[in-house]
């Protein structure tokens, strides 16, 4: 699971002024646009290794914290079939996680330093994990529309310039695909159920629906870009490219149960171009400045995690082990 | 009330204190088998202290689905490969045509000198 990322204004004046050696900048553009993958070992700029290791250790801690509001569900999963489908569901996030940290740490950040930056705050994660998992239906929408837009996202990431992150979201854009059917699934059982159950999908649905349109960013219209990270294929869709694509595919799976969607304004425009009420954007930046149902609780259950089995690690250390980047 | 039970059963405060000190796990390079007679093909890594343990994590990941025969585990400080800026050193390797089968064609020759010699 994942979410998009954006620069501010100050982050995007900073990637565009950098100054590199022109001769190997040229060599590494060239490789790029001939479609070749970037390997760990080889000359990039430094804006483009300082944007890759944020973007991919945002996307790793999206999925780590992304398997919170799904775990708790695992206990109270309505029957045995969908409580083996949760868990494997929840450990292939947190499988993703790792293999996410994996690929950042070989730009030469330590999985650690990466743990200790989401626990102080300093890195983010996607928005949508802020919001509570209240009923047994908000699994079902998360497995199917917040997966649903993590696929988006995730398989146009996958065309990225970068082979270690490539290689990382192969593995898991097939690994994600079991979970949006068993979400679909979960979802379709919930719309075709009783009466009780088709309620308690649409108030989850309603819940959200404005976190779904926030999943992909601001749009563009205020939103920075930056060419570079285009042309170096770090960022390879806009947010609001990226949205209405994820509006395209799952709107009319939504519709053809019969649910709504809380917007009078929702509608696909002749161009294909789907239009939305106001998803009250600075409800977005509230909660990604900290200010969201559950960010507090979602540090803290990380926090206990990380300081309440550090003697684990520590006995496991060892002191003699030096530790070199990882490769791949 | 919080959903998550970590939250409501546990006391947070208590493990709260303290500065985490960042320390490294070595990382292992993870080969997979998916049957027996195949190549072990790279499959990413995994942080581990012992070689059981990067076996166990590697287990856990990279052998969730599918079929497996086997895993292997590699310290990546053990892993030697060439710096990127020698990958010239194999650029001409493709036009080394001789080292291919296909390239030894005889049938036209062949067929010159049956028709010359009537065979």
């Amino acid at each position: 699971m994942y979410g998009n990322t954006s620069l501010t204004a100050e982050e995007a004046k900073i990637v565009n002024a950098a100054v590199e050696d022109p001769a190997k900048l040229e060599e590494f553009e060239a490789r790029i646009s001939r479609g070749e993958k970037i390997e760990p070992g080889d000359w990039m700029p430094e804006q483009y290794r300082k944007q890759l290791i944020r973007m991919i250790e945002q996307h790793a801690h999206s999925e780590i914290v992304g398997a919170l509001p799904e775990g708790t569900w695992i206990t109270r999963a309505p029957n045995f079939r969908r409580k083996l489908a949760l868990i494997a569901k929840v450990q292939d996030e947190v499988g993703h996680g790792q293999l996410l940290y994996s690929a950042a740490e070989t730009l030469g950040k330590t999985r650690e330093q990466m743990l200790m930056d989401l626990l102080s705050g300093k890195s983010k994660y996607s928005n949508v994990f802020n919001y509570p998992a209240n009923t047994w239906a908000d699994i079902a929408v998360i497995g199917f529309l917040v997966d649903g837009a993590a696929i988006v996202n995730q398989v146009i990431n996958s065309k990225g310039s970068y082979g270690p992150y490539c290689r990382a979201l192969e593995r898991i854009c097939y690994e994600e695909s079991f979970h949006l059917k068993q979400g679909h699934d979960n979802f379709v059982y919930l719309a075709t159920g009783t009466k009780v159950q088709r309620e308690m999908l649409q108030e989850a649905l309603n819940r959200w629906y404005r976190p779904l349109l926030h999943f992909f960013g601001p749009s563009d219209r205020d939103s920075q870009h930056s060419e570079k990270l285009m042309k170096w294929k770090v960022k390879l869709a806009s947010n609001d490219d990226m949205r209405n694509q994820f509006l395209d595919q799952y709107v009319p799976k939504i519709l053809e149960l019969g649910l709504t969607l809380p917007d009078p304004e929702l509608r696909r425009g002749d161009d294909g171009i789907w239009v939305f009420g106001d998803p009250d954007w600075d409800e977005f930046k509230r909660v990604i400045n900290g200010d969201g149902p559950c960010n507090a609780e979602r540090l803290e259950v990380r926090r206990y995690a990380e300081l309440a089995h550090r003697w684990v690690r520590e006995a496991l250390m060892n002191p003699k082990e030096k530790y070199v980047t990882p490769m791949a | 009330m919080s959903l998550d039970p970590r939250i409501n059963r546990l006391d947070l405060k208590r493990v709260n204190d303290g500065e985490q000190t960042a320390s490294h796990l070595i990382t292992w390079e993870v080969f997979h088998q998916d049957k027996r007679g195949k190549q072990p093909v790279h499959a990413g890594i995994v942080h581990a202290s012992t070689p059981e343990q990067a076996l166990m994590f590697a287990k856990e990941q990279y052998a969730r689905r599918g079929k497996t025969a086997n895993l292997w585990v590699v310290k990546t400080a053990d892993v030697y490969t060439f710096n990127s800026e020698d990958e010239a050193i194999f650029e001409t390797t493709p036009e080394k045509t001789f080292r291919d089968p296909a390239f030894y064609k005889v049938r036209e020759r062949i067929e010159a000198f049956q028709s010359k010699n009537k065979l």
